[in-house]
């Protein structure tokens, strides 16, 4: 993982090129894996669906977190506390009102999916006030302890029995306890689709999709279709926190990260500017939370365990923490080699030697490698339980990165935290230093006028 | 430093005379004689009593020296007056207004800004992004002003005035040539010099200043000083923590001696130097 400055800067297209390379280099191995696996073109689609929903929600929270943690230096381990509020908000605002003898449990609101989106992400804001306000005032490892803490304590209160059904608004909703809810609403295209009044088309066009795959091919368009969305949805984020951070809201932002002494001393209340950008990073985490489960169809809450959290500070850590170009390559190849990387690895390896004879149990695999010095069982034994080793392997890139490049593939990158560019303007001629970019000649007292602002 | 330094220092200050600082100094209000006024403040630290009933002004457009052996308490002075630190008892008034207790970006705010015994630079920012971040109600500070399309051509138009102050203020300190650099790569006095420039562009009417010459060569202290004896004409008001007596005597128009968290006497520096209280509280004797 040798990318040095010069990489980047030879890419066409800045950094939007680079994304646009990592994602069709990403693609072309999945595609050519699938070949190699022997996947129908309805598989290949599909499998290229998956990866980008997985691409979609990793490069969101990725974002969301660098907010946090790349520019204001938040050390939030409660990621998929914020994600959990804002699914069973949406959830709660969103489905249809209980209906006696109906399959869900309880019911919801009934309004429409927008209203539970918003809904959800205030949640997931204010949630984040709350943990905020006292932890914020704290050091930094404090507010570690109190997100995590969150989180759990958001776990199991959904878990709950007390809290499996309750009154609201004089509808009986819930968080429906150890066995989720059912989201028994249109999912998040269709609301989309029906909400600008596209459904129709779309159907007509899944219909003209049967060319390309016979039977049903709704589900998978509807995965590729989705897929796009939630691309658009990292370009929403994108552009956000981009414009966010490049701005003086950004620049204080980033003071706080090196020295929240210094900011406070340089007059900015920098409590503020804290809660600010922690709501600000909760909701975005929210709705990320929100568009991964809600077209799931129904969620648990023990789908919130805080695996999915460090899952995120992976995917930030490979990308670069500080750089926003950094967090969407980050959650892209942690989703396609770190999470669904090691599924594939291991179907490759059936694929490709399928009478491969692995040991059922670890006592087998080893026994050999004892005994007789025969690494070959350990090995089949290792490659058949890939994916149980996810976890270590993710482990083992993190040890690796921590080791050998701390600042993740363009943490490096430093993003100037300004609207405009910085360098001297051209009204101003350059007397007091040697910038030989920019030294004009002549007009010095013409130029020093223009620098008198009326306050 | 760079070419420039052999420039007659007058045409600088000329020049940022029309420019943005004399706009600065053109703020400071001079019918407050004493900006600053400290009565009686007191701090322990558990059973340690760090300053002890301190008490003291500092005139207008002067400056004024904070003089003591180590552990006088002259650094926890500073931050009492700065809000880094609440005191336990007295009160620190400042422009007539009564500001203990309060938070040191409303302090800042009120116009008396400190930088910090050793240089605290935010180091991976740059030099402009540091500077950047001094001036006071930047309208892009709110966060809707900076996302909201349309909106943000506002913070556009403030930046641009901003950037021209900047710059101005970068020549006036002769670090222009380093404004592109991360802060955390300049030499220690670049960083003395950055930190003084970053706190000029919050537009302060008096500037706490907490062992600017520590560990700078002699050249740069002089050029410093320089700096510090023009603003000090413009209007600004400065309280210098110094350990270096010499300085403090040959700079300074008044000068404050505290021991043992107490002013023990203050006075002209001709008069500082003849006291015999504190040539034995330097000396190490019992007062």
């Amino acid at each position: 993982m040798s990318v040095r400055d010069d990489f980047t800067a030879r890419i066409p297209g800045g950094d939007a090129g680079l994304i646009v390379l990592v994602l069709l280099g990403t693609y072309l191995a999945y595609v050519l894996a699938g070949l190699v696996l022997g996947y129908t073109l309805r598989g290949q689609l599909n499998s290229i669906a998956t990866l980008t929903f997985y691409i979609g929600v990793f490069a969101m929270l990725s974002l969301a977190l660098n907010l946090h943690w790349g520019y204001t230096g938040l050390f939030n381990i409660g990621i998929v506390g914020f994600m959990a509020v804002g699914v069973y908000v949406t959830a709660i605002v969103t489905k249809p009102t209980y209906v006696a003898g109906g399959a869900a449990q309880v019911g919801g609101l009934g309004l429409p999916l927008w209203v539970g989106i918003l809904a959800g992400m205030l949640a997931a804001a204010l949630l984040g006030l709350v943990v905020a306000l006292p932890a914020l005032r704290l050091r930094a490892d404090y507010l570690a302890i109190v997100t995590i803490a969150m989180s759990e304590i958001v776990r199991f209160s959904f878990l709950s029995g007390e809290l499996q059904q309750f009154q609201l608004l004089g509808n009986r909703v819930g968080f429906g306890g150890g066995s989720g809810l059912i989201l028994d609403f249109a999912p998040p295209l269709e609301a989309l689709l029906r909400g600008v009044g596209l459904w129709n088309g779309y159907l007509g066009f899944v219909d003209a999709f049967q060319v390309v795959v016979p039977r049903n091919p709704k589900p998978v368009v509807d995965g590729l279709i989705y897929g796009l969305l939630l691309l658009g949805f990292v370009a929403g984020f994108y552009w956000l926190l981009k414009r966010t951070g490049e701005s003086p809201f950004g620049r204080v932002l980033k003071a706080i990260r090196e020295d929240e002494d210094v900011a406070n001393a340089l007059g900015k209340n920098t409590d503020r500017f804290k809660i600010k950008s922690f709501m600000l990073g909760c909701a975005l985490m929210g709705l990320a939370g929100i568009l991964w489960l809600v077209p799931q169809g129904a969620v648990t809450p023990n789908f919130f365990r805080p695996r999915v959290t460090f899952f995120v500070w992976i995917a930030l850590i490979i990308g670069g923490a500080g750089s926003n170009t950094g967090s969407v390559l980050g959650g892209a190849i942690f989703a396609a080699v770190l999470y669904q990387g090691p599924r594939y690895f291991q179907n490759l390896v059936s694929a490709v030697f399928p009478n491969l004879d692995s040991p059922s149990g670890f006592g087998q695999a080893i026994s050999p490698l004892i005994s007789q010095f025969d690494p070959v069982p350990f090995l089949l034994y290792t490659v058949d339980s890939i994916r149980q080793l996810q976890l270590v392997v993710m482990g083992l890139v993190l040890i690796w990165l921590m080791h050998n490049r701390p600042e993740g593939m363009l943490g490096y990158r430093k993003e100037t935290a300004s609207v405009i560019p910085l360098s001297r303007p051209k009204s101003m001629a350059a007397d007091g230093g040697d910038d030989d970019s920019v030294r004009t000649d002549g007009g010095v007292d013409a130029a020093a006028q223009g620098g008198e602002t009326d306050e | 430093m760079s070419d420039a330094a052999d420039q007659p220092v007058e045409d600088v200050a000329n020049k940022v005379d029309e420019g943005a600082l004399g706009a600065f100094a053109s703020g400071v209000d001079t019918s407050v004689d004493y900006p600053l006024q400290v009565e009686g403040l007191e701090k322990s630290f558990g059973g340690i009593t760090a300053v002890d009933g301190a008490t003291f002004e500092v005139e207008s457009g002067t400056l004024t020296g904070l003089i003591g052996p180590n552990g006088a308490g002259k650094s926890t002075t500073f931050n009492l007056i700065t809000g880094m630190l609440k005191p336990d008892a007295g009160t620190v008034t400042f422009n007539g207004e009564d500001i203990t207790g309060e938070e040191p970006h409303q302090i800042a705010n009120r116009g008396m800004v400190r930088t910090f015994q050793i240089a605290r630079e935010l180091s991976e920012m740059t030099v402009l992004e540091n500077m950047m971040l001094a001036p006071k109600n930047q309208r892009g500070e709110a966060l809707w002003r900076s996302v909201m399309p349309g909106v943000r051509d506002d913070v556009r138009e403030q930046e641009e005035e901003l950037l021209e102050r900047v710059w101005e203020v970068l020549d006036f300190f002769d670090i222009a040539h380093i404004a592109e650099e991360y802060a955390g790569n300049l030499s220690g006095g670049q960083r003395k010099l950055l930190e003084m420039a970053r706190a000029l562009l919050t537009d302060p009417d008096m500037l706490l200043l907490d062992e600017p010459f520590a560990g700078v060569n002699p050249t740069l202290e002089k050029k410093l000083l320089e700096h510090v004896h023009e603003l000090r004409e413009q209007g600004y008001t400065f309280l210098l923590v110094e350990h270096d007596m010499d300085l403090i005597m040959d700079n300074c128009e008044h000068v404050i001696v505290l021991h043992q968290g107490s002013v023990l006497t203050e006075g002209t520096p001709d008069e500082i130097r003849s006291n015999e209280e504190v040539i034995e509280a330097y000396l190490g004797g019992n007062v």
